[in-house]
């Protein structure tokens, strides 16, 4: 322990001096910031990730949570760190969100975004006790009410599911709020009050309500995915049933602060894949029953990059960003 | 009956029954302490809990809690200052029967009918659980915004000195829980462009500064007061026990069921019930003259109930996510930190884990038994500890456990805000469980409320046309009306005589 603190006060005293006689990164241990609280998804998802970049670089990696704000507290931290690669984070979908609501300055172009490790399609649930045994029946009942009769939930306003949904329905030539929003804290409970009549349909990913479907209380209907998904080979896509072409998924990646030196990107960057590759973490992805995604450094930049414009549009025609 | 087995697996291990044993102790320390509450021990182990797996980390608090329960008459009984609110109830008859020389008594009946009433309430938890479950399950937000309407107003109504106290107190708290981004909007309020403040006002530093912080500026404002405690020998403990227990076998019944039911109402927890409790023995007692002489009729019944309420308040926070009393508040959010969310859900997809809950409740309620025993003993090396030593140690796991939370220095000041906030309202009477409750039942009032006026488009009628809600409903607006109408029918007729009488 005092040899650890030594060395940290060592190292940060030669970050101080403008790292005059430069060692190898990495010399001194590694913050990653998690932006969600402990015990949830994105943590699990740190926690292990961490472990296993520790491993490869032979330094602590340090978890730190740092909630709040609807992740704009944790986002920013990552942000505002130094670039010198002592401080990564992991980052959510919501950086392509949070922006377009006015919430923050901060976008994805404040990152140097390393890899995306995990991806979630989101999907169309509706109670087992509803009327629904098909998507199309569900878009044929939604078409043939007014506006407004249908409510869902599964997040908070203008959160990814929101997104998701208004999306579906620009897709389906219906008004974006054709279906009420209802917020929620998160999937669990807007499952729970669609099981209880509260809502309609929940637009969540399927992993988030696997134990439902399980349970025999929800039926998942469609996945938001070009490809269906392989938890649940059941459940057809978007395009195989209504012929919609609209996919939306959650994702997860590691970023760092931007203008990370060359040397040492590369160097986390191979990190993080080997992390990726090892066989803890596709065990410990596939009994969570999170989806596996790869996107390393300029192909994950360009996926975030899209998903913010797509999200920007149906946010503006959905109504959900600010005024500009 | 295997998800019995693989709960008990989970809780007869070394690791977990070693921790158990350790917390007890942790339990027993804190209770005994005066200005220590059985709420602030849980505090302190959050930080703790973070690094153990959930069955551990849930018996830790499960078992600190109901020992500071109890722990809290010691000095209660001895030195006439309750531990914990939860022993201010009695502290008169406990103090009285020290005088006269007989403390065994006192606390032997305190130990004896507390592991009763816990056990009682754990029972109740067990048995009522599972089918409260399937109930909750037709919860929807019209439901639940009733539910915590009622408990708001139980806090206000029942809570000690005047209902405008109460409120005022517990606008502090709702005030205090409208900042930051998390409301259904996802609008920042009250920010003013502070990336932490958009985080909004965390619970657990926000506690321990009203309670914690605050008795610790006391203490340094008010010095003085230390008393030698009387000398314990410890024998004859258990002694008295079984004829108490043959004299008012209704009492204790009595005190259990009032106390976890009180417990389970959402916004009510085990000071109250020991209040409240107390009040019902002395009106039914054939003796009630002796009541605050050293009598332990009283004893018996409010200690059963303070525990029978710590078991209760599980109720609710299990089976609807909803805490019973701030501890289980702090407790609902260590389950999210631990991936079990709380809610009729946790029932269907890991049973295992309840199980495991009731069979660590049961354990720590016979545990209490022994370890009482010797708390009781080691009392007086406890209780002399200089508070000059005591505070700066209290302050520095004050802050420790707010700077963990979020590993943010912004925790520890919103502990130091809350600590003064906290000692200004008890300098004036104005109690501090309604601004906690404010503060945690906020969120979800305003969260329930507005999807309800979002899902029935702005019709308040909803809020009574399921038939749970409407029943709900009723009740609340007959908890508010009640009162208000006794209070015109007492001063009707008193107008008229008043006049005729002088």
């Amino acid at each position: 322990m005092h040899f650890v603190k030594t060395a940290a006060a060592i190292g940060g005293l030669v970050a101080m001096t403008g790292a005059a006689w430069a060692q190898e990164y990495p010399e001194r241990p590694i913050q990653l910031i998690v932006p969600w609280g402990a015990g949830g998804g994105t943590d699990a998802v740190g926690r292990l990730l961490g472990a296993e970049i520790q491993k490869e670089m032979g330094v602590p990696v340090n978890v730190v949570n740092r909630t709040g704000g609807s992740g704009v507290v944790g986002h920013s931290a990552i942000a505002n760190a130094e670039p010198d690669g002592y401080t990564i984070g992991i980052m959510t979908i919501e950086i392509d969100m949070m922006h377009w609501q006015g919430l923050t300055d901060l976008t994805y172009e404040d990152y140097d975004i390393l890899a995306i490790v995990n991806a979630d399609p989101g999907g169309v649930m509706v109670s087992a006790d509803s009327e629904w045994d098909s998507v199309e029946g569900l878009l044929e009942s939604i078409k043939n009410e007014p506006a407004g009769t249908y409510k869902a939930s599964g997040t908070g306003q203008g959160g990814i599911w929101h997104v998701g949904l208004a999306g579906w329905l620009l897709s389906e030539g219906l008004a974006p709020d054709h279906v009420t929003f209802v917020p929620s804290q998160g999937a669990a409970p807007g499952l729970a009050d669609m099981v209880a009549g509260g809502v309609d349909i929940v637009p969540s990913s399927l992993a988030e309500g696997r134990s439902m479907i399980e349970a025999d209380r929800v039926l998942p209907l469609a996945t938001m995915s070009a490809e269906r998904q392989d938890a649940f080979p059941d459940v057809p896509t978007l395009a195989e049933t209504t012929g919609s072409d609209w996919t939306v998924a959650v994702w997860r990646a590691v970023a760092a602060p931007d203008g990370l030196p060359d040397d040492v990107k590369t160097k986390l960057m191979d990190a993080v894949e080997t992390a990726y590759n090892s066989e803890e973490y596709k065990q410990f992805m596939t009994d969570r029953g999170f989806g596996l995604r790869w996107a390393r450094g300029e192909d994950a930049t360009e996926i975030v990059a899209n998903d913010d414009a797509a999200f920007g549009e149906v946010m503006k025609e959905a109504g959900l960003a600010a005024e500009e | 009956m295997s998800t019995v087995m693989e709960a008990a697996g989970l809780v007869f291990q070394p690791y977990v029954l070693l921790v158990i044993l350790g917390s007890a102790a942790f339990g027993m320390f804190v209770g005994a302490i005066p200005g220590l509450t059985a709420t602030m021990a849980t505090a302190l182990l959050v930080p703790v809990t973070f690094f153990m797996e959930p069955v551990p980390a849930i018996a830790t608090i499960v078992t600190a809690t109901a020992m500071a329960i109890f722990a809290g008459d010691i000095p209660g009984t001895m030195l006439r200052m309750p531990g914990t609110p939860a022993s201010a109830a009695y502290v008169q008859d406990g103090y009285a029967l020290t005088r006269q020389g007989r403390p065994e008594s006192a606390l032997g009946a305190s130990l004896v009918f507390s592991s009763m009433g816990g056990i009682f309430g754990t029972l109740v938890l067990i048995s009522a659980s599972p089918a409260l479950a399937e109930i909750a399950l037709k919860f929807s937000s019209f439901e639940y915004f009733w539910l915590v309407v009622l408990g708001l107003s139980c806090a206000v109504f029942i809570s000690p000195g005047s209902p405008a106290r109460g409120l005022i107190s517990l606008m502090v708290g709702l005030f205090a829980a409208t900042i930051g981004l998390e409301n259904p909007a996802g609008a920042p309020r009250y920010t003013f462009g502070s990336v932490e403040l958009m985080g909004g006002i965390q619970f657990i530093p926000a506690m321990i500064g009203l309670f914690a912080v605050s008795e610790v500026i006391r203490a340094f404002i008010k010095r003085g007061g230390e008393v030698r405690p009387p000398a314990t020998s410890g024998r004859g403990i258990f002694r008295e026990q079984a004829h108490n227990l043959v004299t008012y076998p209704v009492q204790a019944l009595r005190g259990s069921a009032l106390g976890t039911a009180i417990g389970a109402l959402p916004g009510a927890g085990a000071d109250i019930a020991a209040w409240i409790s107390y009040a019902i023995s002395k009106k039914f007692s054939k003796t009630p003259e002796k009541f605050g002489t050293g009598h332990v009729e009283g004893l018996v019944e409010s200690g059963a109930s303070n525990n029978g309420a710590m078991s209760g308040a599980w109720i609710p926070a299990l089976v609807f996510g909803i805490p019973g009393d701030s501890i289980t508040a702090i407790v609902i959010g260590v389950l999210y930190v631990k991936g079990i969310n709380p809610g009729p859900m946790v029932f269907i997809t890991q049973p295992q884990m309840i199980y495991a809950v009731f069979i660590v409740f049961l354990l720590a309620n016979l545990m209490m038994l022994p370890l009482g025993w010797v708390a009781i003993k080691g009392a007086r090396q406890v209780l002399s500890i200089p508070q000059k030593v005591l505070m700066p140690l209290i302050l520095m796991f004050c802050m420790v456990g707010s700077f963990a939370i979020n590993n943010s220095v912004f925790g520890i000041g919103i502990m130091l805000v809350f600590g003064i906030i906290g000692f200004l309202m008890e300098e004036n009477d104005i109690p501090i469980a309604p601004a906690i409750l404010g503060l945690v039942l906020g969120p979800m009032l305003e969260q329930n409320f507005v999807t309800s006026m979002i899902k029935s488009e702005g019709s308040f009628i909803a809020f009574f046309e399921r038939p749970i809600a409407a029943g709900l409903g009723l009740f609340t607006i007959a908890v508010w009306s009640i009162p208000l109408v006794m209070w015109l029918l007492r001063r009707r007729p008193g107008a008229a005589s008043r006049p005729q009488d002088s």
